[in-house]
């Protein structure tokens, strides 16, 4: 903010333009705050309803608790075939092996375009920028019969391997704009000191890139955590269920009648997210206004 | 600099050096190469070769040749699921970019606790995708729905907004607004890059806040808003857990919520209409390509790049 030195004209407004330098900053957390709440509102209120007896659901609009009540979760948890515990940690395995996929296959595609110099370069990169923007839905058939007919069906590895081979351009591409910004000088003292490729890779760009690398993982996992599509394809039984297709298949089975438990359950599906998002936030922040993903 | 100002750059020829790391070079990139023809591009050619086929998994896939993409331009489900995904990107991205910028613009002068907005305004970014979200939606938007608690005391009968087939793709419209936190957080990001001393001369010259938002905030954003624009189509074409859980899988009522990609899932996964499904997902990604194009095109007469 800039304060005006120069003489304006005097008007009849100037008195309410002082007055209004006051009132806008006010005006402005006003707006803020109460487009704030309008927006979390909803989520809040679930977190509230979940704690609530269920008939209460559909006539309290408000946040107050009178009476506590933790039996949702008890009940959510113990709704379908299998304990709720069961589908955490098959997510559990699901985000763990993606995001290890994702750190290992990825840095070594991107310190390849970062460092190396190779034939076929910008053409490689190019598909790799391309295969960013492709809908999934252009190889999900094809990929469903290939894992179907390796009978990969229900397990993990349908989810876990494509990560394994770097399938999410977006972090080869985000770790790339980064490893670009580590000094060569760094590499050159490291050749000379007898450093090979793969030495400068592990001993001076991995350690140096670990904003990169967090970044990776937490959207990674968030991501995985949120999958829904694929999770759905590939896991139809239901001791294979990751929390996603659980929740899913509560709704169905319930058909809506026990909203607290299954808001019970919701909310215990979003609190990784939310921690995640906590512990994060700045490498979401950064990731995100760097390379636009979501 | 972002994935697509990156590919416009391709074309200029760099220097290279004298001697090529070919061998470690392709050795880093084997997982990625390996992945790039197993699960993507070979993928690719399969599913254009299943386009042209008959195939429902068990039998051997029988050639058609164009009589899935004849059958397409006769499906009035199709026909449907494509106005439903179109209303939903052409009314949907516009309001999400304009409130994402709305509130970037609102953020960036300075405000105190911008940060803790940020986060507030950017936390349902990431819920939004979830099924438990979808399931928060259902129960706001339904009959006994937060919705409905809320009007009924200012005197608006409320109705049941999910099950009336003219207002369930408004509340997805609403949901994919919601979260416009990550748009926001790339407007913030460009907005920092406007060097401060254009609007210092603009004040000199007495503009007010308005014509400097139109005169300098808005041409030297336009790249920033190509990117966003580009990248919120390709997201929202795609879009399928909301839907596809609000509506409990069949995209009703009356298929007034069938997305085009649920209706390929219900084809390809529902009915095992494999063929079908194929030549489905080409023509979705014909649709994005066109669109990415035409944006691309249209961008010479709006995008102002300050270089």
């Amino acid at each position: 903010m800039t304060t005006e030195t120069l003489p304006r004209p005097v008007t009849a407004t100037s008195g309410a333009t002082v007055a209004w330098r006051r009132i806008r900053p006010a005006l402005t957390h006003l707006a803020l705050g109460a487009a704030a709440l309008v927006m979390l509102y909803p989520v809040i209120w679930m977190v509230v309803s979940s704690l609530r007896p269920g008939n209460e659901i559909f006539r309290d609009p408000g946040l107050l608790v009178r009476d506590l009540q933790i039996s949702n979760y008890r009940l959510g948890w113990n709704a379908l075939t299998e304990p709720f515990s069961r589908y955490l940690l098959n997510s559990a395995a699901v985000v763990l092996g993606s995001i290890i996929g994702n750190l290992v296959s990825c840095s070594m595609a991107a310190y390849a375009f970062a460092r190396l110099d190779f034939t076929g370069k910008r053409f490689w990169f190019a598909i790799m920028l391309v295969t960013i923007m492709l809908p999934i839905h252009v190889v999900i058939v094809p990929q469903y019969i290939l894992f179907s007919q390796a009978g990969w069906i229900n397990t993990f590895l349908p989810l876990v391997i494509p990560k394994l081979l770097a399938t999410d351009a977006f972090f080869v591409f985000l770790m790339v704009q980064f490893i670009r910004g580590i000094p060569r000088e760094l590499d050159e003292a490291a050749r000379i000191d007898g450093c090979g490729k793969g030495g400068i890779f592990l001993r001076v760009i991995l350690p140096l890139m670990v904003p990169a690398l967090a970044t990776t993982t937490i959207f990674t996992f968030i991501w995985t955590w949120n999958d829904f599509f694929s999770q759905l394809i590939y896991l139809t039984d239901p001791k294979m269920y990751t929390v996603p297709v659980a929740l899913r298949s509560f709704v169905d089975a319930t058909a809506s009648t026990s909203w607290g438990s299954l808001f019970a359950m919701s909310v215990v599906s979003l609190i990784p997210v939310f921690l995640a998002f906590l512990l994060g936030q700045r490498f979401l922040i950064k990731g995100i206004a760097t390379t636009g993903i979501k | 600099m972002s994935a697509l100002s990156e590919l416009g750059t391709l074309g200029r020829k760099k220097p290279t050096g004298q001697k090529k790391d070919n061998l470690a070079a392709y050795l880093f990139l084997s997982p990625w190469l390996l992945g790039l023809f197993l699960i993507t591009v070979g993928p690719m050619i399969a599913s254009l070769y299943l386009a042209f086929t008959d195939y429902n998994l068990i039998q051997a896939p029988q050639w058609t040749g164009l009589e899935n993409f004849s059958r397409m331009l006769s499906d009035e489900r199709l026909h449907n699921s494509l106005r439903v995904t179109f209303t939903y990107v052409l009314v949907s991205v516009p309001i999400q970019l304009a409130v994402a910028l709305l509130l970037a613009v609102v953020l960036d002068r300075g405000v105190r606790g911008m940060a803790f907005y940020r986060s507030i305004f950017y936390l349902p970014s990431l819920l939004g995708s979830s099924v438990a979200i979808a399931i928060l939606w259902k129960q706001v938007f339904g009959t006994d729905g937060l919705l409905n608690q809320v009007l009924a005391p200012l005197g608006i009968a409320g109705k049941g907004w999910i099950s009336d087939p003219s207002t369930a793709l408004g509340t997805l419209i609403v949901l994919n607004v919601w979260t416009f936190g990550a748009p926001m957080v790339i407007f913030l990001a460009g907005l920092r890059q406007i060097p401060a001393m254009y609007y210092e001369a603009a004040s000199v010259d007495g503009a007010g806040t308005l014509r400097r938002f139109v005169g300098i905030t808005l041409p030297l954003l336009t790249p920033i808003i190509f990117f966003n624009l580009v990248l919120q189509i390709i997201h929202a074409f795609q879009s399928f857990t909301q839907a596809f859980v609000v509506s409990g899988g069949t995209g009703g009522p009356s298929d007034s919520t069938m997305f085009y990609t649920l209706y390929l899932y219900d084809r390809g996964f529902g009915n095992f209409d494999m063929g079908y499904a194929s030549a489905m997902a080409w023509f979705l990604l014909v649709i994005i390509g066109v669109f990415t194009a035409a944006n691309f095109v249209a961008s010479k007469y709006w995008v102002f790049y300050d270089d």
